[in-house]
């Protein structure tokens, strides 16, 4: 019972840790090319959901079965949140290229509390169902009921989209390109890349994971609303510093110890902590190794 | 002072006395409560209800001779705007006070009310110290407290459901919490049930899973939550996704259409009290007679506990011929009235006792009332 127990937790702790990091990564990819917390990211997130719900329930309409209505709607979720990322920092960061630092984080902040009542106002403050979308899975019974469904789906889908990422970044011109614009941004522009189209281009690629987070844990918990992405973005946040931020596999490392970390805390001694455990962690990583558990130390130069 | 001076204050002194002689002559109620804003929705069918008392009672000849006027004050269910409504009414020396919604509000109101020495009785206000505490002497309800409930539910879960291990959870909120320990209270009094866990969810976290596997691995018979419906519906659905399915029993925070909105099918078969349904009895259906011919709708939120607080305060006025607040919070205790919630009169704390609360299950996508009810006393 012990064994299973904990194989519960920890598998309840993977399927939230992998949806930190899957929020994690658009935080840490904008970091590494613009060194800008966009904290606007959780709304992103929360508009990949509703995407997702609004699809959804006009799929639904229709008649559509529902594992297609769930594919359309992440599909659409993921086409519409790239676009808002890529708006949002052509709005709300380009023009602030050459600002001090403190001004595109006061216009990540404003952007964040736009979209929530964008939301408010073009939706609902009201909480939504989230349809139910995943068929039945019997077979998940015979093993143990170590987890349901949709955590199965998060998991698969948290792990291929990871690794997919991981091979565009390491194997592909753009991924290269990338790479290059994070390293060094003068070079890279000296180098024939264009620095405009690869931050647009990683606004993009942030925002799409933001959103398949988003229909993935709305598909989780059956409910969405305007607030959702606060919470999850800052926990993503917390992530991201705690893997180190600017590196993708600190962000996925950071999102997975995060959740194991809160899933165990729980499960073990009391959900009372499990906020004060994040937050704790947050603030000790700021104090005793503010680059992270796979951040390279940044030499300021002088 | 010039003589000039001293006549005009003479004239205005005289003037004033004499508006007030002839205010006197009306018998006013004091009816604070959000009458605009978000929560208008809470205090306008309060107010409503309170007018329907006093035309009534006016058109045959008033209280005591005295016509009743209404003094509505909107506070929005601000605390701070709570405070200034509260001081305009003792201002205005109204005799009586019916009000306010909000907990928060009737909070920051009361203390002006007990310099005042006046009674204010709220048709909504639940958080238990209001009454509980003994810090105002000059207040009554007449809807149940949140502690309330949770009687209904530790003896539902003891007796009824005659289980032995219990979870309870709630979101860390006053009201929530406030319900689940003393909940938790009642059980360990009890001795029959053990609480096998006791803690919070935080509302906004992305999932509910490791508190569920806890419940799971505790071995609990049934979850008692304290909160409201947005964390419920979460929690029921964690629930049967994790395959843990064990009757869940609420406060009237779940009893909410919302509730099975969200939940849809896991919401099946989920317990949650609530005031019992008194729509039957005969005061309750004309007071909706009398809303429906007056104001065109169906009567809102809190509409019947507003009509049973205002039918109240006029018995005692009417029983003790006067309005010294001695008599009338003794009469307020002792004089049984029937009202659209019941036959109720107030305990020495002030809540009161003869309001019925039941356990509501729900069936087929819809709330239906059990036959478990508690009578307060």
């Amino acid at each position: 019972m012990d064994v299973q127990y904990f194989v519960e937790l920890f598998f309840g702790g993977l399927t939230r840790g992998s949806i930190y990091a899957l929020i994690a990564l658009g935080y840490t990819l904008v970091y590494g090319i613009i060194a800008l917390i966009n904290f606007a990211h959780g709304e992103v997130y929360m508009i990949g959901a509703f995407t997702a719900l609004i699809v959804a329930s006009a799929l639904g309409i229709m008649g559509f079965p529902a594992g297609g209505i769930l594919i359309i709607a992440a599909l659409v979720a993921i086409v519409w949140s790239a676009a808002y990322g890529f708006t949002l920092e052509k709005v709300a960061y380009k023009p602030l290229r050459g600002a001090p630092r403190l001004s595109p984080l006061i216009s990540a902040i404003g952007m964040s509390i736009f979209l929530q009542n964008y939301v408010i106002l073009a939706q609902t403050s009201d909480f939504m169902p989230f349809p139910r979308l995943l068929p039945t899975m019997p077979f998940l019974d015979y093993l143990g009921n170590i987890m349901g469904e949709s955590e199965l789906l998060i998991l698969a889908t948290s792990t291929l989209t990871m690794i997919a990422l991981t091979l565009f970044i390491q194997h592909t011109r753009m991924g290269k390109a990338m790479r290059a614009t994070a390293q060094n941004r003068t070079m890279a522009l000296l180098l024939g890349i264009d620095a405009d189209r690869i931050i647009s281009l990683t606004f993009i690629i942030g925002s799409a994971l933001a959103a398949i987070g988003g229909v993935l844990i709305a598909s989780h918990v059956g409910q969405v609303n305007f607030a959702v992405g606060f919470m999850a973005g800052i926990k993503a946040f917390t992530a991201a510093v705690l893997g180190g931020i600017g590196s993708i596999p600190g962000a996925m490392l950071g999102g997975l110890v995060l959740g194991l970390c809160e899933s165990f805390t729980t499960g073990y001694f009391s959900g009372d902590y499990e906020d004060v455990l994040a937050f704790g962690i947050l603030i000790l990583i700021l104090i005793f190794r503010p680059d992270g558990i796979l951040g390279k130390p940044r030499v300021q130069k002088v | 002072m010039t003589i000039g001076k001293t006549l005009v204050v003479t004239a205005l002194a005289l003037v004033l006395s004499a508006s007030a002689a002839l205010a006197a002559q009306t018998l006013k109620i004091g009816v604070p409560g959000a009458h605009s804003g978000d929560l208008a929705s809470y205090g306008q069918p309060s107010l409503n209800a309170a007018r329907l008392v006093a035309d009534e009672y006016n058109a045959q000849g008033g209280v005591l001779g005295r016509q009743i006027e209404i003094v509505a004050q909107d506070d929005q269910c601000k605390p701070e705007m709570a405070t200034n409504a509260a001081t305009k009414l003792v201002s205005d020396k109204v005799d009586v006070v019916m009000g306010h919604i909000c907990s928060g509000a009737t909070k920051a109101a009361l203390p002006i009310y007990n310099n005042a020495k006046l009674i204010a009785v709220s048709p909504s206000a639940t958080t238990p110290s209001l009454t509980q505490s003994g810090e105002n002497p000059y207040f009554f309800r007449t809807i149940a407290n949140d502690n309330d409930q949770a009687k209904l539910s530790a003896n539902f879960v003891a007796d009824t459901l005659n289980l032995k291990k219990v979870a309870i959870l709630h979101d860390n909120g006053e009201y929530g919490k406030g319900y689940a320990e003393t909940n938790k209270a009642l059980l360990e009094k009890g001795g029959k049930v053990k609480v096998v866990l006791f803690e919070a969810v935080n509302p906004d976290a992305v999932d509910f899973s490791a508190a569920v596997r806890k419940m799971k691995r505790e071995g609990a018979e049934a979850l008692i939550f304290g909160g409201y419906h947005p964390t419920a519906s979460k929690l029921v659905q964690q629930m049967q996704r994790d395959r843990v399915r064990i009757p869940v029993i609420g406060p009237d925070g779940l009893k909410d259409n919302a509730f099975i909105k969200m939940a849809g099918k896991d919401a099946e078969g989920v317990y949650a009290s609530s005031p019992s349904d008194t729509s039957a009895l005969p005061v309750s259906v004309k007071a909706r007679e009398q809303h429906l011919k007056k104001f065109g709708e169906e009567p809102g939120a809190f509409f019947y506990n507003a009509y049973s607080a205002t039918l109240a305060l006029v018995n005692a006025i009417e029983k003790t011929g006067g309005l010294d607040v001695d008599a009338l919070m003794a009469a307020l205790r002792t004089e049984v009235v029937d009202t659209p919630s019941g036959k109720i009169r107030f305990n020495a704390k002030g809540d009161a006792a003869g309001i019925g609360l039941s356990l509501f299950q729900v069936k087929n996508g819809k709330f239906e009332e059990l036959g478990h009810r508690l009578t307060l006393d």
